[in-house]
């Protein structure tokens, strides 16, 4: 007997064919299946390699990016001919970013801008106390202070010198616009409609009958009409649905009409989360003896409001999207700014390179909110999953 | 938590709202809130256009201009709103605007349909059309066919209907909601003629690529009377416009300017003297002071200054006063007597 | 101080500011209330602010001459026509484009959600970008966009692209030939509607014999024939009623033919690409929904890809996606009132643009305009309620 043991020893496994790893097998899997997917492809590259070359070539290559004026855009060197003219989008920044804003009081719009970040950052906090309730009273502050420092304290009669001087005089709405105006009218559009959005959800819930009609109604109303509608209605018919002498500005109007509008769409958001809300806590709220609002404001909605935020910041992009409209009533937000700069005599003939600049600008701020909005989803479900 | 949402709300309105009661004294809120609200078109050069620092100039805004001085003897105390084609009779009607100095014709339907009282013409035009030189197209009968770009709920878009109509000839329009889109369409080669008062043809013409390679038709196809309007039923408010505007046309008449208004206040003419203020109690009649008129030409000067300064052949708007001169030189500017 | 201790039985008496029936009343009532309080107020201030300044008001105002001009109706439309019939063309052009879109948009969308969980990299990827680059980007932005490109690329009448010498394509729009119908045309469409009676009695009975025997009948390509030949036949022994008015240069523009207006194109299609990316991640949804079990399953069966999607995955995807498809439809039919951005004559351009204006009746324009909005809204969602209860899981 010998106490060596021979073992089985296998042999080491073969390695993968060489055709299923590495790049080439990659571009196997992925690309070349089959014959289907190999033609789906070529022409998938065929496609490619006559949209982007000459995309690049006009955006950034043959682009003229220095120069005073269209006389720079009209007579390129001959190699660079073809190319977009972006010395017309550069002179227009700061129209697209403050509108006919005056340039002395630029600054307030600067400040405006710093202090929403500065009221929105501890949201990016995770340990910070009272979380939820400071972000709610900040997505309403935020409207408020920067509409403040928009319009200014002191509305000094005209004939006063300090009219047109003062660092804190009044500016009329209609000189507000660009960029700056569509976050406004964006923000205080989710500011104010959140609120009437969230009584609206409860009341669509509600176990009263004529509440609930009332609130179906007032949301579905708005949901089936355009919003270019709702816009035109506030600029031309609301006036006359107020009593004599009572005038809203015309921006005022236009957030009015934002405002409803957007309330009927985030009260179905709302309702989602509500819905989303087991049984159980409204039953132990009540058993606890808490009375409907107590029960709504301390146990449903902070949980309900917690899952919505997605759809909240969802809303919020659609709504930023869709301010471009009151650029059809007349107002210069950022797409009335880019037009305006279109029709602007001394650049005219280069509106496709304001609107592609506009497209990139409105592509980088929704497609940012929208993946924060995702990631945002994720992290919510995690911390609901048991 | 309440009283701050309470808070809030009373900051919006604020901002926004300006509850002022209307009642039917408007002069009298005028007064009272210090600053006449004018309501202009939104960007028309020569006649209502604000520059870069947002300071309004045309020959409609010195129409506000001049009632402001008849107010107030302040040119400054005017809040200037622009208005799109689509909202400015709402403004108007609902009390936003004290009154409309937006190149808007008369017409028989907005003088009793829409509640509304012209005061005056203080510029007659007629609808032209402007074309590119290279179509060889030397009068507008020969336009069968043609594309045509408008602006939307205009009475220009109805007249080029009815033109169209009369002559038995095809046409396509296309209307816009905006001047400038109209003019873009037209400069992009989307339509074949751009119509629209000629005054207005002139004034878009400076904003186009090239304006040279454009030419105006001789045609005039229609009536526009164009004047500043006011709500129907406050008469005594018409009446401030309405004379604020004669007293420049008479001003012109009298051979009264901005730089000699000081030297004719010692004139011995009476007609001068009535206008100026020195006879009689007319500016109490209008419930102004009796230096009213004086400070309309003192601070706006005549008709004629307002003609030359914003639209004349002397600025890039280039009109001639044709028709717009005064009836003593063959025109139709004709202002009743300040008697 | 006596203490009452109630009888367990008896239901407590309480006070009726407590009772949550009687609150339940107050509120509702007083909800009511407010509301018509609130609508009373807004109709008092417009009745009052209208009489007060003589301003016109009512619907008579439909019957007037309009005497203005549109550049595109669908039905017969001049000068003359009522301010009404000026708001039946608008309507029936917001239809057209929103019918023609929902279709193309639909196809467009399966296909690229389809593709965005294409086993091919590539494929996936492009519908990827496709998409986020699409949605992220405003409508109205897209439809200025495509409008400024087709203005900019396209030629005037004289120097048009010629295609085939029947169709002409230049800034003022696409003219392609029209039919013209002659005596006796009506017997094609009789035909069609004859083949398509048949088709769907083919269709039934073939159904029906593959359920007792198994036995596969061509059902598409019959159908295809009868619906082709049996208009064609017609089309023959009628003698070809019908001949085709090929536009040519006359004047300034092509005259004569169907012309395609650049507003309606640029107007098409922004909408089809912009809902299509919204459609294509709803079919991708829809289609991951389904449990991979099923996939399985079908292969299993012996089914190969192509009939596991279509008569496998689809079918069940469809529940899941047609909810947020109908709303997705009636975005695409709402956001067709874009066009007046861009002079397209839709209802909303032309009713609560032009009509508006030149009546100067904004509070019943406004109304009319959207209140046949909210009609198409409900109608589309009651039909889409109906259909998607039709297509539910049967439970038993």
């Amino acid at each position: 007997m010998s106490t060596a043991t021979a073992s089985f020893q296998p042999k080491p496994s073969l390695p993968p064919p060489a055709a299923t790893v590495g790049v080439v097998g990659w571009l196997r899997a992925n690309l070349f299946s089959s014959w289907a997917n190999a033609a789906l492809t070529l022409l998938a590259l065929y496609v490619l390699w006559k949209v982007i070359p000459p995309a690049i070539d006009w955006l950034i290559t043959n682009a003229i990016w220095t120069g005073e004026s269209t006389s720079d855009c009209k007579n390129p060197d001959e190699t660079r001919k073809g190319g977009a003219c972006w010395i017309y989008v550069q002179a227009w920044i700061p129209g697209y970013i403050y509108g006919l804003y005056p340039y002395d009081l630029r600054w307030r719009i600067d400040l405006a801008g710093v202090l929403s970040v500065l009221i929105m950052a501890p949201l990016f906090f995770k340990k910070m106390p009272y979380r939820a309730t400071y972000g709610m009273i900040a997505i309403i502050l935020v409207p408020i202070v920067a509409a403040l420092l928009f319009n200014g304290w002191y509305d000094f009669a005209p004939s006063d010198p300090r009219a047109s001087s003062h660092p804190w005089r009044t500016v009329e709405t209609s000189k507000w616009g660009g960029m700056s105006l569509t976050l406004l009218i964006a923000w205080v559009g989710i500011g104010a409609s959140l609120p009437i959005g969230i009584v609206l959800a409860l009341g669509r819930r509600s176990k009263m009958p004529i509440v609930s009609a009332l609130c179906v109604g007032f949301i579905e109303l708005w949901r089936g009409v355009p919003l270019i509608t709702v816009l035109f209605m506030s600029s031309v018919m609301l006036p006359l649905f107020l009593p004599e002498g009572v005038n809203f500005d015309k921006l005022m109007r236009a957030l009015i009409g934002v405002t409803l509008f957007s309330a009927a769409y985030l009260a179905e958001v709302v309702r989602g989360g509500l819905q989303a809300i087991p049984r159980g806590q409204f039953e132990a709220a009540s058993a606890l003896g808490l009375n409907y609002p107590k029960s709504m404001a301390l146990i449903v909605l902070p949980q309900a409001l917690k899952i919505v935020i997605p759809g909240i910041v969802n809303s919020f992009i659609g709504l930023f999207k869709d301010t471009t409209l009151v650029a059809v009533i007349g107002m210069f937000d950022f797409l009335g700014a880019i037009q305006l700069g279109n029709a602007d005599p001394k650049w005219l003939g280069y509106a496709v390179e304001g609107y592609v600049f506009a497209a990139i600008l409105y592509f980088i701020c929704c497609f940012s909110m929208s993946r924060y909005s995702l990631a945002l989803e994720r992290k919510l479900q995690t911390g609901h999953k048991r | 938590m309440k009283k701050l949402t309470v808070l809030a709300a009373g900051a919006a309105l604020a901002i926004f709202a300006s509850g002022t009661a209307m009642a039917q004294q408007t002069l009298a809120q005028v007064k009272q809130r210090g600053q006449v609200i004018c309501g202009v078109s939104q960007s028309l050069p020569g006649f209502a256009n604000p520059d870069a620092q947002g300071n309004w100039a045309g020959f409609d805004v010195d129409m506000c201009k001049s009632v402001a001085a008849a107010i107030f003897g302040d040119t400054k105390r005017v809040k200037y709103v622009p208005t799109t084609a689509r909202e400015r009779f709402t403004a108007l009607q609902s009390g936003e605007v004290d009154f409309l100095a937006r190149n808007t014709t008369w017409t028989m339907s907005r003088d009793t349909q829409l509640g509304f009282d012209f005061v005056g013409i203080n510029f007659y035009d007629g609808q032209g059309f402007m074309v590119r030189k290279d179509l060889n197209v030397k009068n507008a009968k020969q336009l069968a066919g043609a594309a045509v770009c408008t602006q939307t709920g205009t009475t220009t878009e109805l007249n080029v209907a009815d033109f169209f109509r009369s002559n038995k000839m095809d046409y396509k329009v296309v209307a816009f909601e905006k001047n400038d889109e109209v003019l873009a369409a037209y400069d992009s080669g989307r339509c074949d003629v751009f119509t629209t008062d000629r005054s207005g043809l002139a004034a878009d013409r400076t904003k186009l690529k090239d304006p040279n390679a454009h030419i105006i038709l001789p045609d005039v196809i229609s009536k526009e009377p164009l004047g500043p309007l006011v709500r129907h039923g406050d008469n005594n408010w018409g009446d401030i416009i309405r004379w604020a505007f004669f007293a420049m046309v008479n001003a012109e008449e009298l051979g009264i300017t901005a730089a000699n208004v000081d030297q004719m206040l010692n004139s011995p003419n009476p007609e001068i003297k009535r206008l100026l203020g020195k006879e009689g109690d007319f500016g109490k009649m209008l419930g102004l002071e009796n230096n009213w008129a004086y400070n309309v030409i003192k601070m706006v000067g005549n008709y004629a200054e307002s003609y030359e300064r914003n639209v004349g052949t002397k600025t890039p708007i280039g009109l001639e006063r044709g028709v717009n001169a005064l009836w003593t030189a063959g025109g139709l500017q004709y202002a009743p007597p300040v008697r | 101080m006596a203490v009452q201790i109630r009888g367990g039985a008896a239901p407590p008496s309480v006070a009726v500011w407590n009772d949550p029936r009687a609150r339940a009343i107050f509120f509702q009532a007083m909800a009511l209330v407010l509301v018509i309080a609130f609508g009373w107020y807004i109709f008092h201030n417009t009745y009052t602010n209208l009489e007060k300044r003589g301003i016109a008001s009512g619907f008579a105002y439909l019957n007037s001459t309009a005497g203005f001009g549109i550049i595109m109706h669908l039905i017969p439309y001049s000068e003359e026509s009522s301010y009404g019939r000026a708001m039946l063309v608008g309507l029936l052009n917001t239809l057209v484009v929103a019918a023609i879109g929902v279709v193309f948009a639909t196809v467009l969308g399966f296909i690229i959600g389809i593709a965005r969980l294409s086993r091919n990299w590539l494929i996936a990827r492009i519908a990827y970008v496709y998409i986020e680059v699409i949605r992220n980007i405003p409508l109205l932005l897209q439809i200025f966009f495509w409008y400024q490109l087709l203005g900019k690329s396209l030629p005037g009448p004289r120097q048009s692209f010629n295609i085939l010498d029947i169709a002409f394509l230049n800034n003022r729009g696409l003219y392609v030939p029209a039919p013209v119908f002659e005596e006796g045309f009506w017997e094609i469409p009789v035909g069609f509607v004859i083949a398509c009676v048949a088709s769907y009695f083919i269709h039934r009975w073939a159904r029906k014999r593959q359920e007792l025997t198994g036995q596969q009948f061509p059902i598409f390509l019959t159908t295809l024939g009868l619906i082709v030949a049996i208009p064609f036949i017609a089309a023959i022994i009628t003698g070809m009623p019908l001949h085709w008015e090929i536009p040519a240069l006359r004047g300034f523009n092509f005259q004569g033919g169907m012309v395609l207006i650049p507003e309606f194109v640029s107007l098409l299609f922004a909408l089809i690409i912009y809902t299509a990316a919204f459609i294509g991640e709803i079919v991708r949804s829809g289609i991951m929904a389904i449990s991979h079990g099923q996939t399985e399953a079908s292969y299993a069966l012996g089914l190969r890809p192509g009939p596991t999607l279509r008569l496998v995955i689809i079918p069940q995807a469809m529940r899941v996606i047609i909810p947020p498809l109908t709303s997705q439809y009636l975005n695409l039919t709402k956001n067709s009132s874009l066009a007046t951005a861009i002079a397209y004559p839709d209802l909303v351009a032309v009713f609560s643009g032009t009509v508006l204006n030149q009546t100067g009746q904004a509070v019943e324009c406004m109304a009319i305009t959207m209140g046949v909005y909210l009609t198409i809204s409900l109608l589309t969602s009651m039909f889409m309620n109906w259909f998607n209860a039709k297509v539910a899981l049967k439970e038993r």
